[in-house]
């Protein structure tokens, strides 16, 4: 009896109903956590542009009361409101969705990172990034001074780069290069920073367009020149009226 | 059940007393034969695949050994509870549900607790489905067995898999990286000029640590494939 076709039939039913509730149950419970873990994971990478990130840090308050953030398109326009008419949350904006879209449809977010007794003042710009590495995405934030073409810091996460190869792209010191450099040409054109080929170990050989490479990982590296060049690219509309002293309105 | 054990020569069913203590020799040796003499891995050679990719550091190997241990048992114990009621014509796939449903739950509570650390082990947890070793345990073990020798098993087969990867893993690290827990072995004592090497953070590095343990291991038990 117990192995007819309809018992087992019953069985089966029964117990994708339990393992399915179950599951149900976990995720739906498990939800709101899952979010705020991804929310304090990209809060954590946009403030790693212009801050060290200690572990015992209140990562959401520092974000909260020090930066401030825009939504863009690619003519340096600011955005309120998507297609639909609702309102843009330029921290919940999706960068490889939007890295898919055509350029004119693009929105990227800005953050401004604010002064910390004079709330007034910027004290650096942080751009979203988005490319591909050598096996899958990459994607970052790169954190420029007020002269806008200075970097402060530069912050990187991949999928799936190469353990010691080119996921040292997250590395303090691979990130470090970056420090000082320069996106535009003093006459003001947008040249990039690009990391060279092979390691040479001495920041001095570089000139303040170009880092050190990482050994091994110039597929990589070539991957993260190229996000650079091409989302500061999608910014320069931003830029340039930031620069020209065109006042971005603050929400 | 009747037309169909035949099916199911494989599985070991020991004779129980009515008054064997709860962690009797019998017991004892159910859970301490998979950390050596029958190790899931160096022994049987299962779960070789996430002993490669997951052991480049310490603490997602941790995790990951954790989660395995958890899924093991928890499976290896509902499917003996049920192994009474299991239809005999769908059992795998009734195992596979059990192991999958457990599977979802650990990926999604580390989701919900531990963003960093699911980041990078991620798409492993998910195979944990996959791994032999708790498909081969169900089969053999769970299906004849009572619940608590199930939770033993478990146990046992749990710790023989995660005791070998961590070992791998010690050694990927440090070598690999220069730390353990991403504490700074060799600048701590002053080495600051280790160079790592990039043959250990490779999974063909796993495959050396691997065999250089199988190797020692089967010296000095005398195993011999057959």
């Amino acid at each position: 009896m117990q192995q007819s076709n309809l018992y087992i039939l019953i069985f089966s039913v029964a117990l994708t109903v339990v393992l399915g509730g179950l599951l149900s149950i976990a995720a739906v419970g498990l939800k709101p956590l899952q979010t705020k873990a991804v929310e304090l994971d990209t809060k954590k990478q946009i403030l790693s542009s212009v801050m060290e990130i200690t572990s015992e840090m209140d990562v959401i308050g520092t974000f909260n009361t020090r930066t401030k953030s825009v939504a863009v398109n690619v003519e340096g326009e600011l955005v309120e409101k998507d297609d639909e008419g609702a309102t843009i949350v330029p921290e919940k904006i999706n960068i490889e969705k939007e890295s898919k879209k055509d350029s004119e449809n693009k929105v990227l977010p800005v953050y401004l990172y604010m002064n910390e007794k004079d709330t007034t003042k910027v004290e650096a710009y942080i751009f979203a990034m988005f490319g591909t590495g050598l096996w899958d995405k990459i994607w970052g934030y790169v954190a420029v001074a007020p002269d806008l073409t200075t970097i402060k810091g530069i912050s990187m996460d991949h999928k799936a780069e190469t353990p010691g190869l080119g996921a040292r792209i997250t590395d303090k010191e691979v990130k470090d290069r970056y420090k000082g450099k320069q996106l535009f040409d003093s006459n003001g054109y947008l040249v990039g920073i690009e990391m060279k080929k092979g390691e040479r170990g001495d920041s001095s050989l570089f000139d303040e367009h170009e880092v050190d490479g990482m050994s091994g990982a110039t597929l990589t590296a070539n991957g993260v020149n190229e996000m650079l060049l091409k989302y500061i690219g999608f910014y320069q509309a931003y830029i340039d009226k930031v620069k020209a002293g065109e006042t971005v309105a603050l929400n | 059940m009747s037309t169909e054990t035949v099916e199911q020569q494989e599985v070991q069913e020991v004779e129980v007393k009515e008054t064997e203590s709860l962690l009797s020799k019998r017991r004892r040796k159910i859970m301490s034969d998979p950390l050596n003499d029958d190790n899931p891995i160096t022994i049987q050679v299962l779960g070789i695949c996430s002993a490669l990719a997951v052991t480049v550091k310490m603490m997602p190997t941790l995790v990951m050994a954790l989660a395995v241990i958890f899924v093991i048992v928890f499976s290896n114990l509902i499917i003996s509870i049920l192994r009474n009621v299991i239809p005999n014509r769908v059992r795998i796939i009734v195992q596979l549900a059990v192991v999958a449903s457990l599977v979802i739950l650990v990926d999604q509570v580390l989701r919900a607790y531990m963003y960093d650390v699911a980041k990078v082990v991620g798409v492993y947890v998910g195979l944990i489905i996959t791994n032999c070793i708790i498909m081969g345990r169900l089969e053999a073990f769970a299906m004849g067995n009572k619940p608590w020798d199930s939770f033993l098993d478990g146990l046992g087969s749990g710790f023989g898999y995660s005791w070998i990867i961590l070992a791998v893993a010690f050694f990927r690290e440090l070598f690999g990286s220069g730390s353990i827990f991403d504490f700074k072995v060799f600048e701590a004592i002053g080495w600051t000029s280790y160079q790592a090497n990039g043959l250990m953070v490779s999974p063909i590095g796993a495959f050396i640590i691997l065999g250089l343990i199988i190797w020692v291991q089967r010296y000095k038990n005398g195993y011999v494939e057959h």
